[in-house]
């Protein structure tokens, strides 16, 4: 259902094309963003594919990673990096629009609170590194 | 779609979450398994990783790491096509995108139970 | 010495007619006027039947909405420099019906404004004789940002939710609800709970963002609308995991 109301007779109703997003910068960083969801479902779904080739033995996993060796996995992979730190930063920067920080009175700049993301983003992912290439 | 109670906000906030894990996570995991290892940067042995992969605690991380952003992918990808004008086929958009994520949901658990 | 012109092409539509059509008017290009100058300067002095929106010229009355080059802009606040050497379009505001040239129907807009009850709301009234009621920097400061609409639809303009599902409430009318559910005189939060987090409420917002750009008054609808998601979130699983009540 798209209609609020019955139209009136005499008025001029417009419709939005569906090809709106190309008409403003903004709409087409908007789509841009939201497609970032696609390449974090196809990795999650790869990712629990990995997973599963891990548990299915060694021959099962190398197989696997040398399927991800060819030209085609390596360059959608590195598209899908960018769609996935794209997703990071717009969301970062839409948590300080969206997270109100107070500290007793005063409300924290959304840029420290933006910045406070990226801080922990750091952390998260060098630890990570850290647990699964250092540690044995 | 008419004005009155709503489930939306049990969708919006799956897919907050949703977002966050994948802002947080999926970054270095898709450099990780999708560069670096296959190009050779880094290398993990198999046993390590099974070790891992074996252990509770990692299940349920490759949990929240799997199953949450599908469901940020869910609602996302069902109000694009929305907005791409398919905004009268919202009923069945929304079974085909919350139900994908269920099913994704379901074969994750079924993966890290079998393991 | 002949003066330099601009040209704009505004939208001309008649009632009964099948469609819109563009007439294009040469206009002194003059370094300090606006497109409502423009306007009114074809109306005086080359097109009486021109019609169109405006009170103010000042920026604060929000009647003189309109599209110039494509960007929902109050057309008194848009100059003619900065569009030089132009051509100008110069539509009616988007995502909403015509009635004539540049005049578009409020109906709807009036119709949501009045729905989110945006007034203070108490559930018992102080009595005069107990004075007035106080409000310290901080607590006006909590809402003053989302005090500020002038509720001249550019928002509306800008929302292609709005455009595509015109059931939506809009970005303008939860940023109202917003502000009185923020000022520390309000209690009507519970009764416009329903109304704000109902099916065509926040929820059908994708946080595009637009409307927080084309405001001319700062007012950020688009942080409105997802904090009040939030706030909504909350209150769901509040209901669902206490549904016996005990909130405010």
């Amino acid at each position: 259902m798209s209609e609020a109301r019955p139209a009136r007779p005499g008025l001029y109703y417009p419709k939005l094309p569906a090809t709106w997003w190309l008409k403003r910068p903004g709409y087409v960083r908007f789509m841009l963003r939201e497609v970032t969801s696609v390449f974090v479902a196809i990795f999650v779904v790869e990712l629990l594919v990995i997973v599963h080739k891990i548990g299915q033995g060694p021959q099962a996993f190398a197989d696997m990673m040398a399927r991800l060796q060819s030209t085609g996995c390596i360059v959608f992979h590195v598209v899908a990096l960018a769609f996935v730190v794209y997703h990071t930063i717009t969301w970062f920067q839409a948590t300080g629009v969206v997270q109100v920080v107070r500290v007793g009175d005063r409300q924290v700049p959304p840029a420290l609170v933006v910045a406070g993301n990226y801080v922990a983003w750091v952390v998260v992912t060098l630890f990570i590194l850290y647990w699964l290439l250092v540690r044995s | 779609m008419s004005p009155g109670k709503t489930i939306e906000p049990l969708w919006w906030s799956l897919f907050s979450a949703g977002g966050v894990v994948a802002a947080f996570l999926v970054p270095v995991h898709l450099f990780l398994f999708g560069l670096a290892i296959p190009l050779g940067w880094v290398s993990v042995s198999h046993a390590r990783l099974l070790a891992l992969v074996g252990h509770p605690v990692v299940k349920l991380y490759l949990f929240v790491l799997i199953a949450l952003p599908l469901y940020h992918w869910a609602h996302r990808f069902r109000f694009v096509l929305e907005d791409l004008g398919l905004h009268g086929l919202r009923r069945p958009l929304a079974v085909l995108c919350y139900g994908s994520a269920i099913v994704g949901t379901v074969a994750t658990v079924w993966v890290l139970i079998r393991i | 010495m002949t003066e330099e012109t601009i040209t704009l092409e505004v939208t001309r539509y008649q009632p009964g007619d099948r469609e819109p059509r563009t007439e294009s008017f040469s206009v002194p290009y003059r370094k300090d006027w606006v497109v409502l100058d423009a306007l009114n300067h074809i109306k005086d002095r080359v097109d009486g039947s021109l019609t169109y929106r405006w009170s103010c010229r000042m920026g604060v009355c929000g009647s003189c909405g309109m599209m110039v080059n494509g960007v929902p802009k109050l057309t008194c606040s848009a100059f003619l420099r900065d569009y030089h050497p132009g051509p100008i379009r110069v539509e009616p505001l988007a995502n909403f019906p015509v009635i004539r040239d540049l005049v578009v129907a409020l109906d709807d807009f009036l119709e949501k404004l009045r729905r989110v009850k945006p007034w203070l709301i108490r559930e018992t009234e102080k009595p005069v004789a107990e004075g007035e009621y106080r409000q310290t920097p901080a607590q006006l400061d909590a809402y003053k940002q989302f005090s500020m609409c002038i509720n001249c639809m550019l928002c509306y303009a800008a929302c292609p939710v709005y455009g595509l599902a015109p059931a939506f409430i809009g970005p303008a009318a939860i940023a109202l609800a917003y502000r009185y559910n923020l000022d520390s005189r309000d209690e009507g939060y519970r009764v416009r709970e329903p109304i704000v987090s109902d099916s065509v409420g926040v929820w059908e917002c994708t946080f595009v963002g637009e409307c927080s750009v084309v405001c001319p008054k700062g007012v950020d609808p688009a942080a409105a609308i997802q904090r009040s998601k939030v706030a909504g979130a909350k209150d769901w699983a509040m209901s669902v995991l206490m549904p016996w009540g005990g909130r405010k």
